[in-house]
This record gives C-alpha cells, sequence and structure tokens, in this order.
C-alpha cells in the first residue's frame, strides 16, 4: 500500500451495485429463462432415467429384418412406431413422428414471426402468426392423442407374455417390450404434451389480449416474447425427445 | 378496471426483412437436419449403433443451438445471461453419463 497517494479515489462501480440491469433483459423475461432452466432440469430427470433403464435391459441383437415384439429385450423404436392415420397396415417407420416434428418446428417458426411483428407494433400481424401457432399447438396435441390411442390400443398380432395374449400397452403390460418402456413413452411424451397444452392456452390468452389491444395500450409486446421463449423451450425438448426416445 | 374507449395513437413500423429472412433460414436449416436424420436412421445399418447414436446426438446439439441461439434469441443476449443459462446444463450433462454408465453396470450384475 503506497502511503503517498492522497487524492480520494472514486470506489470502482460494478454494473452489480445496482441501478443498471447487468442482464440486459426485464424482470419477466428473466424470470421466463430461469424457469425453463428449472424445467430443463425437470425434462433431463425424465429423458436420464429413461437411458439409465434402458441401458439396464439388454438390447435386440439379431438381424432387423426378423424383429418381434418381445419382453426379453427393450424394442427397437422404429418397429414401435410405423403406422400412419387412415392407412391401416401400412408400415411408415417414424413417418408420423416426423410430421409432428415438422408441425411443431413450423408452429415455432409462426411463433418467433410474432415477435418480429411485436416489436414493430403490428397488432395485425401479431393476431395472424398467433393463430398460426395456436392451429399448429392443437395439430400437434391433436396427432399426440391418435399416437396415444394407438400406443394403447395396439394393433397386429398380439405378443404372448406368460401364456396370455397381450394387445397394445399400459402402465404394467406391454405389447412392444417390457413394461418400462411403455412406462416412459406415457410419462415422457404425456410431460410434454401437458407442456404443449399449457402453451396453448397461454398462446390463446396472448392472442386474445392482442385482439383486444391490451399490449397496443401497454405501449409493448413484451408478453409475446415471454410467452415465446416458453413455445421456443417446448419445440426444444420436443427435439430432444424425437432423438433419445424415437430415434436411437 | 375501467374501459376507456380512446385507443392510443400506435405507429407500425414496417417489416424487417433481413431479420424475417433469417429466421426462415433458421428454419429451413432445422427441417433440413431433421430430414438428414431420417436418412441416416433408415441407410445407416444398425450394425453401426454407436456411430448412429454420434450422429444423431450431435445434430440435435445442432438444432437446440439453432432453436435457443436464434428462436429464443440467447445468442445476443448479455455474456453473463448467456452462461447463466448454460453453465447449469453441465450437470445435466454429467448426470447422462453417470447414469447411462450405472444402468450398464446394473445389466452386467442381471447377468
Amino acid at each position: 500500500m503506497a502511503s503517498t497517494s492522497t487524492s480520494v479515489q472514486t470506489p470502482g462501480r460494478s454494473v452489480w451495485d445496482g441501478g443498471v440491469s447487468p442482464m440486459g433483459a426485464s424482470y419477466g423475461k428473466l424470470m421466463m429463462w430461469f424457469f425453463l432452466l428449472s424445467d430443463a432440469f425437470t425434462f433431463s430427470a425424465l429423458l436420464i432415467t429413461y437411458g439409465l433403464v434402458r441401458s439396464a435391459h439388454p438390447g435386440y441383437d439379431g438381424p432387423i429384418d426378423d424383429y418381434v415384439f418381445s419382453p426379453a429385450y427393450w424394442p427397437v423404436p422404429e418397429k414401435v412406431f410405423d403406422a400412419i392415420p387412415f392407412f391401416h397396415g401400412l408400415e411408415a417407420p417414424l413417418v408420423f413422428v416426423g410430421i409432428m416434428t415438422f408441425i411443431l418446428i413450423m408452429s415455432s417458426v409462426t411463433m418467433v414471426l410474432a415477435v418480429e411483428a411485436g416489436h414493430r407494433m403490428d397488432r395485425a400481424a401479431v393476431e395472424k402468426w398467433m393463430l398460426w401457432t395456436i392451429v399448429g399447438g392443437l395439430t400437434f396435441l391433436g396427432c399426440q392423442a391418435w399416437e396415444w390411442t394407438h400406443f394403447i390400443v395396439g394393433t397386429g398380432t398380439p405378443t404372448i407374455i406368460d401364456g396370455v395374449e397381450v394387445f397394445g400397452a399400459n402402465l404394467v403390460q406391454n405389447q412392444y417390450g417390457p413394461p418400462d418402456f411403455a412406462d416412459f413413452f406415457f410419462f415422457i411424451t404425456g410431460f410434454h404434451g401437458f407442456h404443449v397444452f399449457s402453451g396453448v392456452c397461454l398462446n390463446f390468452l396472448i392472442y386474445y389480449n392482442t385482439v383486444t389491444g391490451v399490449y397496443d395500450r401497454r405501449g409493448h409486446y413484451e408478453m409475446v416474447e415471454k410467452v415465446g421463449l416458453y413455445w421456443h423451450f417446448v419445440d426444444l425438448v420436443w427435439v430432444f425427445v424425437f432423438t433419445f426416445f424415437y430415434l436411437v | 378496471m375501467a374501459s376507456h374507449s380512446h385507443e392510443p395513437k400506435v405507429t407500425v413500423l414496417p417489416p424487417d426483412k433481413a431479420k424475417i429472412k433469417k429466421l426462415w433460414s433458421v428454419a429451413l436449416i432445422l427441417l433440413i437436419i431433421t430430414v438428414l436424420e431420417f436418412i441416416i436412421a433408415f441407410t445407416v445399418p444398425h450394425e453401426y449403433e454407436t456411430s448412429r447414436v454420434t450422429i444423431f446426438i450431435l445434430m440435435t446439439i445442432v438444432k437446440a443451438a439453432y432453436i435457443v441461439g436464434e428462436f429464443m434469441h440467447l445468442r445476443h443476449e448479455a455474456k453473463v445471461l448467456i452462461w447463466s443459462i448454460l453453465i447449469p446444463m453441465v450437470f445435466v450433462i454429467w448426470m447422462l453419463v453417470a447414469f447411462v454408465y450405472e444402468g450398464m453396470a446394473i445389466f452386467n450384475t442381471r447377468l
């Protein structure tokens, strides 16, 4: 320490000393980000548990053309999800889930276009893009309802488990493989589907407020941005579910 | 809340053409990667399971980066916000590695 210094030094100001926003984002947006981070942990827990249970089960290692459903090994997903609506009996592995992925990505695009329109205070454009986003979300939910029905009811030849014919799946019995596989299907896609449902509700709320001019009176469309973050997160989770549940 | 009949004067700005074009190109990239995933799923045989899984995970990370970076706008936020979101995900990666390893250990003890 130099004792010669006599000039009064101004204390070093940090952005964290208050008065400014160090993260350059509003309170609402930050809270949405950290909520989404915690939600990401929840989804990670589900997917990681899937990884744990799957790697604890034997995999199918015969030729893929001779594949049959059996509770003895973990199923090959493309053999489980190979149906599409209105084409009964046609083998179209993963096509339907591909369509669902396309729908969700497109609804994410329309959402981000609504956010862009909001920045410009363009009420008509926000209304248009929010409506498309809601349509996309509802279509996705409809697809998921069909997929669940198909999975629960089951088709084709039944699997014989302990001398009993098993069609479809529930939480204790599974035509396609070990019961754990069906449990994870219901929990992971169900938890994601619930997020899509609440996302559609929030999107509708935003649409309603836009139509009634709430954000014009407020002077900004930041709510569209916040709900947009949530909606993109739902799309992001689906990208991971698609890879870890359907592809791998 | 009392309802007011007078609506505020709102000036609508013209569309930001460059930004909209950028958003559509990100959408195109996401769709192309998804199509590539499909092609790999049906052309690369199941015997190459390790390389299949590696490619799928890499493509998923690329897609996630585009969604979070561009759609959620995180790439253009303050550095401290970017790191506050990304660093906690390190725990998730570790948890994934640890639990899949644990699952393989359970598999071996069951044999």
